[in-house]
């Protein structure tokens, strides 16, 4: 008790530095939300951000887990069909070269299907109303924040599943596919990050959260081309699995695999039911669902006040 | 100059509960505001549109001068909002939660580093801000959460039950240290259900009660409304039914007494309304050696808040208390707070 009762030393609490910013945000009658992209958005990013990396130094279990997952992927899956009959894949020479393609973005996939859950943990705990009560550029400094933290993991795991890949005989691509590998990769995951977040936002509880990452998870796997080629499937999984935007970038990830200098945008890489889709076309599709995403979610995230 | 705090029949429902029906009220500027009343009343819903969490149905809610709903971003930057329950990250220290909150508020990188050194060292945070937020004691925690709060030096601090769950140092503490800011111009607006805490903190209050503000002014006009001197009186330490009966008798025949009520749940004690500045305490006294009953124990004071609460709801806080209790779904209200608006 004797420290409350002991005055405490007079402390001065006067900031001119503090006093003109003050001025600056406070004073008037309207002042604008800075917006999207601007600074004030990016440094409210990047403290988000540097958050999510905080933890993971502090907690690298995530990470550790997110690298076993598809070396065991690789490794054991693979396995199980290393003794098929070469071109029974397609043009590959083994499944392990076949496989690859598929295990990158069903890895980056699962992660940034997680991304919400951190942000739903945040609102279970009430921590999430720090960024709400505080005046933020956009709030899609939240999506940013968790999208730049995913695709970092992300771009760890593609690097280790290419590593192991090209270690266990599936070959490299050449450095202008491994590029668009990246871009295919980021792609998908900024789209996904963004609906997870908004589930984080629209469901009432973790458990919801996990039932449907839970749900979503493997019948995306296996109603996409990861594992086994379109033409292994009945016509009405081809129509499905030609619908399943992972498939729009497995595919063009597997023909640059399969390719290597010899690629192009027109390329087709994909036999759908219902069309030839080229490269070019892929990856329109893949920017498109991003974009759909993001749109998706702007509702929720403002939550009227805004 | 605009009032700190203007609220102006703010209305909200959560489905089909109207968790605010009518609240009104302004704060002036360096003044500590209390919101008092049962759990349930509709208090953190109030402060929540305040604070932008969830949107009013109706009503205006300014601060100082800003509209929460037109123009959310300024009033953001005037408020700083300190949660009932202490959230932080755990994996990460002091520091690194104050370096966030600060670019929450878009701190210049100067501001912003000379604003945490002194916030560490006025909440006398200096030994652990470099050591994880998880290693805190609850006194801790709530000094850290005082210190975000105050990190962009926000006009109006509005804190949500600031003591519940802490141990009596550190509410002293909290109370000691909210003067010292209304001291230095901060405006503070606080809800709580505990008496004490309003009556000893507040320059004026607000009681509310089902969603409706019932009485406002200083502790002082609200005590003196209600008038009269209470006196509570033990015949014995547990006192027979008989005895409390005949006592009760006897006293409420006297001039200066308005009412006695016999308080079971305190081993039959004597609570009597009696008229402000007479000697009742001695005519009381004297009525009892006269009838030749004993007397254990005797104080006077004044009314407090609760008989302000008692006098407009006929109930008193505890009541009203034991009551919400029973009948609040807190699942579906921590549902509904976590959807927002």
């Amino acid at each position: 008790m004797s420290t409350t009762l002991t005055p405490k030393p007079q402390l001065s609490l006067d900031n001119p530095d503090l006093r003109q910013w003050k001025a600056q945000v406070s004073n008037g009658s309207t002042v604008a939300t800075p917006g999207l992209l601007s600074s004030e958005f990016w440094q409210e990013t990047g403290a988000m951000t540097r958050r999510l990396f905080i933890q993971l130094q502090r907690r690298p279990s995530t990470l550790v887990a997110g690298v076993i997952q598809p070396v065991m992927w690789l490794i054991l899956f693979g396995a199980l069909f290393q003794n098929v009959p070469a071109g029974l894949f397609g043009d590959s020479s083994n499944y392990g070269q076949f496989l690859g393609a598929g295990i990158i973005v069903f890895t980056a996939f699962g992660g940034a299907l997680n991304a919400g859950l951190p942000v739903m943990f945040d609102r279970e705990f009430g921590f999430l109303n720090r960024f709400l009560v505080a005046p933020l550029a956009s709030r899609y400094s939240i999506v940013a924040a968790s999208a730049i933290f995913i695709a970092a993991m992300s771009m760890v795991q593609t690097a280790v599943c290419i590593s192991l890949s090209a270690a266990l005989g599936a070959g490299l691509p050449d450095p202008a596919g491994l590029a668009l590998v990246v871009l295919i990769v980021l792609t998908l995951v900024l789209g996904v990050t963004a609906l997870s977040l908004g589930l984080s936002f629209a469901l009432p509880g973790h458990i919801g959260q996990v039932a449907v990452i839970f749900v979503t998870n493997l019948p995306l796997l296996f109603s996409s081309t990861a594992l086994v080629p379109l033409s292994f499937m009945p016509p009405w999984l081809q129509v499905v699995a030609s619908l399943n935007p992972l498939s729009y970038a497995i595919e063009p990830i597997r023909y640059i695999y399969l390719h290597p200098g010899n690629w192009g945008l027109g390329s087709v890489v994909m036999p759908a039911p219902f069309a030839e889709v080229t490269l070019a076309a892929a990856l329109a599709v893949l920017i498109g669902f991003c974009g759909m995403s993001l749109a998706l979610i702007q509702p929720l995230l403002r939550r009227r006040i805004a | 100059m605009p009032p700190a705090v203007l609220v102006e029949g703010l209305k909200k429902c959560y489905g089909d509960v109207e968790a605010v029906r009518d609240v009104s009220f302004t704060i002036e500027p360096g003044e500590i505001f209390g919101l008092l009343g049962p759990n349930g009343a509709g208090k953190t819903t109030t402060i929540r549109c305040l604070c932008t969490l969830s949107t009013p149905d109706a009503g205006k809610v300014e601060i100082s001068g800003a509209s929460v709903l037109v123009n959310p971003a300024l009033a953001r930057q005037r408020l700083g909002y300190i949660a009932q329950d202490v959230a932080l990250d755990k994996m990460l220290t002091g520091r690194e939660l104050l370096q966030l909150q600060a670019a929450l508020y878009h701190m210049p990188r100067k501001v912003a580093r000379d604003r945490i050194e002194q916030m560490i060292a006025l909440l006398e945070l200096t030994d652990w801000a470099d050591k994880k937020s998880g290693t805190y004691s609850g006194g801790l925690k709530k000094r850290l959460d005082l210190a975000m709060g105050l990190l962009h030096q926000p006009d109006v601090l509005v804190l949500d039950e600031p003591t519940v769950g802490l141990d009596i140092e550190t509410r002293s503490d909290v109370w000691q240290f909210l003067r010292q800011l209304r001291a230095a111009g901060t405006t503070v607006l606080l809800t709580s259900h505990y008496l004490e805490e309003v009556d000893a903190l507040s320059d004026r209050v607000a009681i509310i009660d089902q969603g409706k503000v019932i009485a406002v002014g200083t502790p002082n006009e609200l005590k003196d409304r209600v008038g009269g001197d209470r006196i509570t009186l033990r015949i014995r330490e547990f006192t027979p039914d008989g005895e409390a009966d005949q006592a009760r008798t006897l006293l409420q025949a006297l001039a200066c007494v308005e009412e006695v009520i016999v308080n079971e749940a305190q081993g039959n004690s004597l609570n009597l309304v009696v008229t402000a500045q007479s000697d009742a305490l001695m005519t009381v006294q004297q009525a009892l050696k006269e009838a030749n009953l004993p007397m254990f124990g005797i104080s006077q004071s004044r009314p407090s808040l609760d008989d302000v609460y008692l006098a407009a709801t006929g109930r008193t806080l505890m009541d009203a208390e034991i009551a919400a209790a029973g009948s609040r779904d807190l699942k579906a209200e921590r549902k509904q707070a976590m959807k927002g608006s």
